[in-house]
Order: C-alpha cells, then structure tokens, then sequence
C-alpha cells in the first residue's frame, strides 16, 4: 500500500518515520543537543522509611566536574501537582527504598555518575512494612477506585445463590509486581530561556506535561514548551510526568543550563511507576447447564503512602458475564513502597486474569467445554448498569478462534498428551477492554497545490499514531497520506489527551476527522487558499460529551497451546492466536503490530515477569532486564492475530474501538489454561515459572 | 605526538587528584568510516562516545549493562554490545553503527526487511536490532552454531525461524516484534546470500574470521549469553 495512492481508512500503509527508526535518525529526548548542558543522576534512598539526618554534599562538591548537588536543603519549592511521586526533594521524609533524595549535576555523564554514587547519606531508619496480603491491617477501601469505577458494588445475595449452585468455585489468583520497562527508560533535556521553558521528554502526552510543569513549578502555561516526536514505548509508565522531568526542570532552574536526566534501568524499577501486585478472591457459582448464578470478585491491592493509586482490578468482572447476583470490592494497603502506575490494560490485565482462571476452574468442575462455558454467559445487556453495548462480539471471537484453532477435536482430559519430554495442553480465555474517547483538538491547514499541514497533539510511542493520524485526514480531505504533513507531540499544539487506555487514537482522530470536513466544507463552499495557507481548528468536547450512553468494550479471544518440559518444568508456547473484535480496523500494519505485542507481553506476564520482593531490604531485588525476565525472541513461536469486521457507529467516527491494550487482556489465564491441561496442575500465581510446576510433574519414564 | 595523550591514565599520584579532573586519553575512533580523534574520560563506554562525543545517537542506551541489546554495533564486523565497550579500548577498530548502514544506493538490506516486515514499533530496540542480524547474518554464514543448531558437527548452519529467534535473543524487543523481525531477518538473509552470490555487496564491515578458526573458542552470540 504506498501512501500516494488514494485513501483509505484500514490499508496497511508503512509508518511514516520508519525510515529515520532504522537509520538511527529519530532522536528521542535525550539526544538533543544543547549547549553547555548539564548531566543530572539521582540519588536514591538506601532505607525504607525515615528521615535523611545528613548529606555530605561537601565531598562530592569538590569532585572536578560536579557542578551541584540539589538535596531536601536547596531545592526550589514546589506546589502540588497532584501526585505526591512528583514533589521530589521537598523534605527530609523517606517514603520507600529508591526515593530520591539528592541529584548530582555535573559536565559529563561518567563525573555524574561516579559523583552520585559518592554521595553519603545518613538516615534515622523506622522500619519498614512492604508485603501486600489480603489480611494486612492496613487494607482499606478507597473513595473510589482508578477511572472513577465505585471501589464495591452489590446485586443480589451472592451468598444464597452458592446455596442452591450446582458449582461453584472459590479460589485465590495473584499477579506480582509488573514492570512496564519500555525500551528507552525515561529521559527529559529541560533548558530555560529566561521565563520560556523548553522540554523534551520522553512522554505519552506532552499536554499534561506541559500543565503539571507549569503547575508545581508556576511557570505561565504559555511559556513551557513541552515535545516528545519519538518515544521509545511506555506502556503507561510514561502516561503522566514522573519524577525525571521534574528534576530536570529544577534543576535547569538552579543553574541556568540546560540539564539532561535518564533513568538507569534499575532506577526504573522505583521511579517509573509499575502495575502493582494484586490478589484477587473469585467465587463462580453456577446451574448445572452452566450458567452463571453469582460472580465474587473481590481484589487487594498496594498503593504507597505518599499517592493513592487504587488499581480497577475488579471492575472488569463487572462487564463480562452475566450474572443475577454479583458482588465486586476493591481494597488497598498503603504501603511502604514505590507508588504504583499505570501499565498496560490497568485493571483488566490482572482482573481479567483471575476472573478467566476462574472460569477455566469452573470448565472443569462442571466438565463444560470452556468455549461453551463462556458463550452461555453472554449477557444481553451490560450486567452491570443494564444499558446495551454499543457492540459485542466476544462470542464472534471464540467461535472464529475455536474454528482457525482446530478447538473441536480438542480432548478436554488433562495431563494425557506426551511428545517426547513434553506434556501438550491447549486452553482459551477471553478478553475485554473498554472503548474510551476523551476530547481533544486538532487543526488543518491546506496549503497551496494541494497540500495540507495536520497539527494534533498525539504521541507516537510505536503504536503508529503519526502515521494513522495521516490516513485519517487523508481519508477525511479525499487525498493521498503523502499530501499531508503531521505535526504531533507539541504542547503548543492544540491540546490532546495522552496516548493511553487505548483512547488515544479515537480521542485525536476525532478531532482529526472534524477539522478535515470542516476544512473540507469550506473549501468547497469557495474559501480561498492564500499563500500562507487556510487553516481551521476544531474541539471535541461538545461531540464527545453528546455521545449515547452505552456499554463500550473491545472483546477478544486467546487460544494457546502449551507444551511442559517434565525434566525442567519449563513451559514453552507453540503456538498462540488472538482473535478480537475491536471496530473498524484503521490501519492492518500496525495493528496487527499492536495486537502480537500486547499478546507477547501477556505471554510474557503468564511465563516470566515477577518483581521479587525483598521483605528485610524492603525492594524489589530483581530491578534489571537480566534479573526480570521479559520475553525474549526465542520465546515468541507461532503467533497468530486476526480480528473480526466490526461496524459500530456508536463511536468516535473512524468507528475503531482502540487496540493498545486488549492484546495482553486474558493472555495469562489462556496460557495457565493450557498448562493445566498439559499437565493437570492449575497455576494460580503468576508467573508460570517452572518451580510452580517441577514438584507436581508425573515421571518422565512410565 | 602531540595529540598521543592529554593526562597519563598512570598510577601516578598527581594525575588523580580532583584538581587534575578525571584521566582522559587522546584517542581515534574509526566510526563509519571516518576518523574522529577525541580526548575521551577513561571510564566512558564506546556508547556514550558514540552518543554524547559524536552525537551518533543510533546506537540506544537502554540498560547500560549488557543486557538488553539496544546499544549493539559492530565491531571489525562483529556485533558487541557498546555499552560493555571503553571506548579507549575501541581505538584500532572499525566501528560501524546504524547511521554508517545504509551507503549511496540506499537502505541496509536490513533495515529495508524491518520496514517491510513492520518489524518495529517505538524503534528503540531497532538500530541495535539491526546491527544484531548483520553480525548474525555473517555469524551464520561463517558456519557458528547456535543452541538451535541441530546439528553442530555439519559445516553450514541452515537459517530458518528457530537459528534465527534464536540468535536474536539477546536483542529485547518491549514493543513485541518478535514476530516480525524474524521473517524479516530471513528476508535479509536471503537477500544477502543472492548477493554473495553475484559478489556485489561486501562493502559494510569486513568478514567475520573463518570458521574452521574461531569455531570452539568464540561464543557467536555474546549477548544472549548475559540473559
């Protein structure tokens, strides 16, 4: 599909940067130049909690080459901006282990480091109290929960129905700590210009940057330029300011040069954000033909004592089968840990997880075959407020999944397949997502000889934004992509919404499509084009606040096979298919690229990822990529995605649903699926590393 | 000899006090062809020479330790993660980074396989990618096994989505192309080989040493082995 051929919506066009990402020309925000730049490096705490009594800023002071050492003491002050991870060297107090507590400027990147390194920090240590359970005393039930979702809701007697239940199941499922680790670790270049604050930084959403800086740091609005052209992945972890751009800013301030900061992989693990650990208690009562009676989903999560952050663990549950009765809560220990954030599929990953490991457990109580299962608890309507779904095709997706999968001649005993040293399973789960469009602005201006200029404050951070954001005013204007210009990732861009909750592409395509027909109409009604160009800007509020309300969702279904080394209990994944239903498909490239990572993370999830927690030091030990393992290329065999055409005209107008996230929804519970019919064994921890398995293996020789 | 030596990296007392600032050494990197003589602070690796010394920002800094991959180059043709290089230790070879792949004609066949494979996302894992699959592809070539050769004692080694994944491995991807940047590797790889045929493309980096030498005594693939 070349871009100068005649648009439209769903060709699987290339990329439009792909050239300057495989010539090393992008620049992500670190590399801008920027004359007698500083290097910043923090400091991180080497206690839990407590109080720095001293730092010995005098001996790193001396070191040639360090030009300052911002601590607690000479930091400028800050106002709140509305998360406590980003009021950074505001006072002695050490809230967990890796807190910043000093930052090093120095004129090279090796001074920095060693000098950061040197700094000596005296602390009076209180203790620490670090481990999430599900009857820690501090567990609470918050205002509200992530998204603004009610923390509990209740229908029916939940109780009375396990009564009369033909079956029921009742178990625990955890997830640990996750950590998003995108490629490139958080970056910011801050330099001053006077009052005029120019940002690059490695964001999901220049807007909400450029707000929060101005905010905590009192700068006019319209003097903080904030931009992310290329950002190397984030997965949530980079959907609001962290602390990085913050001290770079300050930092920037106190000396008057431009300051540049990455994070260390390790400093990622604590100043990054990452998706907290969860438990979650699910109890599955249903009639004999296996219709649900009552869903229980009631989760524990952490939170930090310095933010609130109340993860949706089991709101999904509240949306994906139906049921009379139904009970969901959510409660949170503030612990003395790094805060958690967003990543990937908040909410659903982990809920979705337990509620399908649930149903898996209740396949085979009641002996029904899991796709079938899953089909006769449709619901009709959302089960949880009654209003009807703008569409839902997750029957669609298990039954095109069971036919491409070859699930019929599937033999639903468990532990019987041997090949060789492998047991052999296959297992199902669904997916969901919610289909999320928040307001945004865009404008379009048509140039002379028939080219156009698109400004929208979108992120590219690979989902391919730049280059879908083209083909929708391509096919908006009736031009060819290669007759528009994208200009994204500016805060000085009409403002946009962050790439995230898979909203992005709807929220800034709307306004794409509605600034391109209003150009469009008036440019045919006979508005002339003048040298400079002819330019109209548009806002979405009014149109997104109109839209119906209706239950929107993406679905999808995941079909794997599973094969367990009996000598080792490694599990490997032959072969994995995806099939969803998430609208109209707007570009097939870099959706398909979308759908097989999100799936490769959520095999990822199922077989690898797990911050391990030391309960005495009080962190996650294992904070770099040679110790959290993610899934490596050899991991990845077969596999495969396909989605279902789907018209829904309850959308944004491109009719796409959003497809960020729903790929790693349900990943793990299919793979845990497929290894309890390899092997018997049901994993209920994640992840699926092979001690979980070896112990309760049958013999290699019979 | 002027240019041999700013500050002795010696054991001598006077060169490390804090006034004398950190030990650098007078170096010549050979980066993509050309020549780039540069006072270079001792403990800087090649990757931060490559990108804060000559703003050759392809080559990507994501775990600084070895462990990810993103910051590969080649070396005398070789892939070797720049981030566990000095870039003291690099004087007398020849680098080549991403920005030193695609010549007159035009892209790297690489680099052209990942764009028509969409086998990248974010691209920041993608010019260490890139750079990985060259090494690889001449590894392969030169005969070095993998843990996916099936049989080590065959002279040759037959690429097919397993070697491939394989030698990959120490090359991570967060975005998830795996999938695509195997076929597209394999693209390259038979690109490569109608061109070896024909003679016409040997231009990039020079050959990996002959087989029958290094076999035993190398591991090809250096990366994967700090996972």
């Amino acid at each position: 599909m070349s871009i100068d051929a005649p648009a439209v919506l769903g060709e699987p066009i290339p990329r439009l940067e792909g050239r300057q990402k495989v010539t090393g020309e992008a620049l992500y925000a670190y590399e801008y130049r920027a004359d007698e730049v500083l290097y910043a490096w923090p400091v991180q705490s080497t206690i839990v909690t407590g109080r720095i009594l001293r730092l010995h800023t005098d001996v790193v002071l001396a070191m040639t080459g360090v030009v300052e050492v911002l601590t607690h003491l000479n930091a400028p002050k800050l106002a709140d901006g509305d998360d406590g991870e980003l009021l950074v060297l505001q006072s002695d107090r050490v809230a967990y282990r890796g807190q910043v507590v000093a930052l090093v400027l120095a004129t090279s990147i090796d001074t920095a480091r060693e000098a950061a390194a040197a700094l000596d920090v005296d602390y009076q240590n209180d203790g620490l109290d670090v481990e999430l359970s599900a009857e820690h005393p501090k567990l609470y039930a918050p205002e509200e929960v992530n998204a603004g979702f009610a923390t509990d809701s209740e229908q029916g007697y939940v109780d009375a129905a396990f009564a009369t239940a033909a079956f029921t199941t009742d178990e625990v499922y955890t997830t640990p700590a996750l950590f998003n680790n995108p490629m490139e670790p958080h970056a910011t270049l801050a330099a001053f210009d006077g009052e005029r604050l120019d940002v690059r930084d490695s964001s999901q959403g220049t807007s909400s940057v450029q707000q929060t800086l101005s905010t905590m740091f009192g700068l006019d609005p319209a003097n903080v330029r904030v931009r992310s052209e290329h950002v190397g992945g984030g997965f949530g972890s980079k959907g609001s300011p962290r602390p990085n751009v913050i001290l770079a800013v300050m930092a920037a301030r106190v000396t008057g040069r431009p300051v540049k900061i990455a994070y260390t992989r390790q400093m990622m693990f604590a100043l990054a954000g990452y998706r907290t650990p969860t438990i979650s208690h699910v109890r599955l009562a249903a009639n004999a033909d296996g219709r649900l009676t009552a869903i229980s989903h009631q989760s524990y999560t952490q939170t930090s004592t310095i933010q609130e952050f109340a993860e949706q663990v089991a709101e999904p549950s509240r949306h994906l089968y139906a049921a009379p009765n139904r009970l969901m809560t959510h409660r949170l220990a503030a612990l003395d840990v790094p805060t958690p954030r967003w990543m990937r599929a908040p909410g659903e990953a982990p809920g979705v997880y337990a509620l399908e490991s649930a149903m898996d457990d209740l396949a085979t109580v009641s002996g029904i075959d899991p796709v079938e299962l899953r089909i006769a608890n449709e619901p009709d309507v959302d089960p949880e407020s009654g209003t009807a779904f703008s569409s839902r095709n997750l029957v669609g997706c298990l039954r095109r999944g069971a036919e491409l999968f070859g699930w019929a001649e599937r033999d639903p005993r468990l532990g019987i397949r041997r090949d060789g040293r492998f047991l052999v399973g296959t297992g199902v789960a669904a997916g969901m997502y919610p289909a999320m469009t928040s307001a945004s602005g865009a404008r379009v201006r048509a140039l002379p000889g028939g080219r156009y200029e698109l400004g929208v404050n979108a992120t590219d951070i690979g989902q391919g934004a730049r280059t879908v954001m083209a083909q929708i005013a391509a096919d908006a204007l009736g031009v060819p992509v290669s007759a528009i210009s994208v200009d994204l990732a500016d805060s000085t861009l009409p403002k946009g919404p962050v790439a995230g909750g898979s909203s992005g592409t709807a929220s800034w395509g709307w306004a794409v499509t509605k600034a391109c027909e209003r150009l469009r109409s008036e440019l045919a009604a006979g508005a002339p084009v003048p040298p400079e160009g002819y330019e109209v800007e548009v806002e979405t509020s009014v149109d997104v606040d109109a839209m119906a309300p209706l239950a929107r969702f993406a679905f999808g279904a995941h079909f794997v096979e599973a094969r367990v080394d009996l000598d080792s209990g490694e599990v490997t994944m032959p072969r994995m298919l995806g099939v969803f239903a998430a609208g109209r498909i707007l570009n097939a490239r870099t959706a398909r690229s979308q759908f097989l990572g999100g799936m490769t993370m959520g095999l990822s999830m199922a077989l690898h990822e797990r911050g391990e927690l030391d309960a005495v030091l009080g962190d996650y030990a294992n904070h770099d990529l040679a110790t959290y393992h993610v899934a490596a290329n050899a991991d990845v065999r077969d596999l495969r995605v396909e989605w279902l055409e789907e018209e829904d005209r309850q959308l944004a107008p491109m009719g796409g649903k959003g497809i960020g996230e729903i790929g790693i929804v349900g990943t793990a519970a299919a793979v845990a699926s497929a290894v309890r019919h390899a092997t018997g064994v049901k994993v209920r921890d994640l992840p699926i590393q092979p001690d979980r398995l070896i112990g309760q293996l049958p013999p290699r020789f019979l | 000899m002027e240019h041999a030596v700013d500050v002795l990296p010696t054991t001598d007392e006077s060169a490390a006090t804090a006034s004398a600032g950190p030990p650098t050494t007078r170096v010549t990197l050979d980066v993509n062809g050309s020549e780039h003589p540069l006072d270079i602070d001792n403990r800087m690796s090649l990757l931060d020479a490559l990108r804060e010394k000559l703003a050759l920002t392809g080559s990507k800094k994501g775990c600084d330790h070895g462990q990810c991959g993103a910051c590969t180059v080649l070396i005398d043709g070789r892939r070797a993660n720049s981030c566990l290089t000095l870039a003291v230790s690099a004087e007398g070879s020849a680098i080549t980074t991403v920005e030193g792949l695609a010549d007159d004609e035009g892209l790297h066949p690489v680099q052209q396989a990942f764009l028509d494979r969409d086998a990248y996302q974010c691209g920041y894992c993608t010019p260490g990618q890139i750079c990985s699959a060259i090494g690889m592809l001449r590894e392969a070539r030169a005969g070095w096994p993998s843990h996916a050769t099936h049989d080590v004692a065959l002279d040759g080694v037959v690429l097919d989505d397993d070697e491939v994944r394989e030698r990959m491995s120490g090359n991570l991807c967060r975005c998830g192309a795996y999938v695509n940047i195997v076929p597209a590797v394999l693209d390259a790889a038979e690109g490569s080989a109608m061109r070896d045929a024909a003679d016409s493309h040997a231009a990039h980096a020079p050959d990996v040493p002959d087989a029958s030498v290094t076999r035993g005594t190398t591991a090809p693939d250096t990366t994967a082995a700090t996972r």
